[in-house]
């Protein structure tokens, strides 16, 4: 479902997102909630700041050694009786995923959330090879019911009302009592809860994201709001962690530091409810857990970043603030974006992974506003790399033309002080005069983009540089 | 430095800003208007753009020979002083960064960077002033934007400028730290974006009950004036450092010279 990108028609994507009522109801939602609860969260822990200077400082040490880290990773897992595979490419890591599953004969596979799995679409994959993949976390199992992709990185139903939700389980839950209330938000939940648990005992193999992979102990660690993560991964004979390789971090201490801004970043909470590690499989002391433990770590275009100017971009926690205070997210929702990764940090990452030509509207799509680098937690300068993919194509000659042109004709006059002075004293007396009476314009050539919204406002007449020459010569006279 | 001069008053140069050039110069004469009365000596140099349009959109090169030009133009002055956080962000933030590594433009630029700021917060901060001698009457909210607050932290110097004036009283709509929907060419490319970010803001303003709209960025009150009217809304829209300076005299944005009383 993830493949096939639509970011090309990214704005044929916000035309419908813009005119489609119920998602903008549920955006209402995104704007209302994150962000307050985020702040007050901050609000109350004074060295909220110091800790995300100290996030974003442990993730540049360990991109900095990431090779050293991912090696002393690898060992640490192998002491602890589980296997590492490394795949440079998605299809390398579905393959991976899929010959595990094929071995041990899994008819029924498990999903915690895990937003490599969609980047590699392997919902898809183990269908195909097939078997059934049960998502575990209510988001993802509402939209794998929908057949959707997730719209935001921690909220993948965000997208959704609750009387949509209501309907979609009236529809596929057949087996129930049609006549049962389901009215309220929790009754939902109880009955996701209830379907999920048969499936959780039918697994073969369990597989999980990760927050973060801890190098000193060979340790995976997720954090959920609904410990499905936990029985995803404990009842299983196998479990899989599938993690891209910039998860990585040097020690349990690390990961600690950084889950203090995690969580409060995300959904303003102190912490998730669950925060659930795991090392290795099962020993023979243990109760319970899976007899193999393999973990599945992925490149897919991560390394080449390391040295460029989107290396900035690996600190990603995924924690979602950006898009929760993005006003172009707000404004369309995450399926716009067209892929994975919807908002500031998809508008950055998007292109790396399918390809500025196919990904070149989302970086563009931004007002530049910053309020994504004032609150992301480990300090990624997200307008500044968005800029880059900017700066890129324009070296590509891929922005459109009508861009190139139109920048290259101002800029022109823009070096050149004394030709600019003179066209643009013409230009806006004739404006001004053109919008004498009414004071502004409902329609203006090469501005439709603004003129089909809004007025424009016209020009009061001579330009400033005109009127201060005329006045300081009066003065001196 | 600033104020204890009786050698020779602060020398400013004014960065209008290319739109306050072409499309509201009564907003320059503002700006010099509060400068002077802060006891500051302004010119204004020969100028065009800070090239933001050329660096937003990717052309380095343009930006840097724009760029360059400003520097030239503004580094004789004690201070150089914008009525737009955005324009001032673009030399404070981002000249610097545009001549990183450059052995003869990367000090020029950081120098420049150092003594610009946005106006009002350049009168606050910087020169001390705590009111302002001017006359307006009437509820106004201000919208903060993006620039100015988040790159240089315009947040109290206008509402303190703002509520030392007897009749003006400031009510704060919802969401005023949140964007317009402006973003330079932004509103052009994605204008049916730019449009549903904008319409959320005028609605926050409308709520506001408040009678004028203000804010420090010229780009950002033409967006909201040019919703506003769209709209059919009749609440007034000018830039803050109009209403300090007391020169309300010329019509609000977007208001023709005939229609204003
Ligand atoms: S870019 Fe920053 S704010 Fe956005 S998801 Fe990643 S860590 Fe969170």
């Amino acid at each position: 479902m993830t493949a096939q990108p639509t970011s090309p028609q990214f704005k044929d994507n916000a035309r419908h997102a813009l005119d489609d009522a119920q998602l903008q109801k549920a955006l209402g939602n995104v704007r209302q909630n994150f962000i307050d609860r985020r702040a007050a969260v901050a609000a109350k822990l004074p060295e909220f700041e110091g800790l995300r200077d100290s996030a974003r400082d442990i993730k540049n040490h360990t991109l900095k050694n990431l090779d050293l880290y991912l090696e002393r990773y690898e060992e640490n897992v192998t002491k602890a009786g589980g296997q590492v595979h490394w795949a440079r490419t998605a299809e390398e890591a579905r393959q991976a995923v899929l010959d595990i599953c094929a071995r041990v004969g899994a008819k029924t596979v498990t999903k915690g959330k895990s937003m490599i799995s969609e980047e590699i679409a392997l919902n898809d994959a183990i269908e195909a090879a097939g078997m059934k993949a049960v998502e575990t976390d209510l988001g993802e199992y509402i939209i794998q019911l929908r057949h959707e992709a997730p719209s935001h990185i921690i909220a993948p139903a965000v997208h959704l009302n609750a009387s949509q939700i209501e309907s979609d389980f009236r529809k596929h839950h057949t087996h129930l009592d049609p006549a049962r209330d389901l009215s309220q938000p929790t009754q939902l939940l109880t009955e996701a809860r209830m379907i999920l648990r048969e499936k959780f005992l039918a697994a073969d193999v369990g597989i999980t994201g990760a927050n973060f992979l801890i190098a000193e102990t060979g340790t995976s660690i997720i954090v959920t709001n609904e410990g499905n993560g936990d029985l995803t991964q404990t009842l299983p004979k196998v479990h899989i962690v599938i993690a891209s390789i910039e998860k990585v971090v040097p020690t349990l201490e690390d990961a600690s530091q950084i889950l203090r801004v995690l969580a409060r970043s995300a959904t303003g909470q102190e912490m998730s409810v669950y925060t659930t590690f795991s090392t290795g499989p099962r020993r023979p002391t243990d109760v319970d857990g899976p007899e193999e433990y393999h973990v599945v770590l992925l490149d897919n275009g991560r390394s080449a970043m390391l040295g460029t100017e989107f290396e900035e971009m690996l600190r990603c926690i995924r924690c979602g603030a950006c898009m929760n205070h993005c006003p172009v997210y707000h404004a369309v929702g995450g399926h716009a974006y067209g892929w994975v990764y919807p908002g500031p940090m998809g508008a950055v990452l998007t292109p790396t992974l399918i390809g500025v030509d196919k990904g070149g509207h989302l970086p563009n799509a931004s007002t530049f506003c910053g309020r994504c680098e004032s609150v992301c937690p480990v300090r990624i300068p997200l307008p500044k790399l968005m800029r880059h993919w900017r700066e890129r194509e324009f070296e590509r000659h891929l922005s459109p033309a009508t861009v190139r042109w139109g920048i290259g004709f101002w800029a022109f006059f823009a070096k050149r002080p004394a030709l600019y002075r003179l066209a643009t004293g013409v230009a806006m007396r004739g404006l001004a005069w053109l919008g004498k009476s009414t004071g502004r314009f409902k329609s203006l050539p090469l501005a439709a983009g603004w003129t089909d919204h809004r007025d424009f406002p016209a020009p009061q007449g001579a330009t400033f540089q005109q009127q201060w020459k005329a006045r300081r010569k009066g003065r001196s006279a | 430095m600033p104020q204890n001069s009786a050698a020779r008053p602060i020398r400013v140069g004014l960065f209008v800003t290319c739109l306050v050039d072409l499309m509201r110069p009564s907003v320059g004469f503002a700006a010099a208007k509060l400068l002077e009365d802060a006891g500051c000596r302004v010119d204004v140099p020969s100028q065009t753009c800070c090239g933001q349009p050329a660096f937003n959109s990717g052309d380095r090169a343009n930006a840097r020979a724009i760029a360059e030009k400003t520097i030239a133009a503004f580094e004789r002055y004690d201070y150089v002083v914008a009525p737009s956080g955005s324009c001032a962000g673009q030399i404070k933030k981002h000249f610097p960064e545009l001549f990183q590594g450059d052995p003869n433009l990367s000090q020029r630029a950081a120098a420049l960077a150092d003594k610009t700021y946005e106006l009002v917060s350049f009168l606050v901060d910087v020169l001390g002033v705590t009111k302002v001698d001017a006359a307006f009457a009437g509820d106004v909210t201000y919208h903060d934007s993006c620039s100015g607050l988040r790159e240089l932290g315009v947040k109290s110097q206008p509402r303190m400028l703002l509520s030392s004036i007897p009749g003006v009283n400031i009510v704060e709509m919802k969401e005023n730290e949140v964007c317009c929907g402006f973003g330079g060419t932004f509103a052009v490319k994605y204008g049916d974006i730019s449009d549903s970010i904008v319409s959320k803001k005028t609605e926050n303003v409308t709520e506001s009950g408040a009678h004028t709209l203000l804010a420090g960025d010229l780009g950002c009150l033409m967006n909201m004036a040019g919703k506003l009217h769209r709209e059919g809304k009749s609440i007034e829209v000018r830039h803050v450092a109009e209403v300090l300076a007391g020169m309300t005299d010329a019509p609000p944005i977007g208001v023709p010279a005939e229609a204003a009383e």
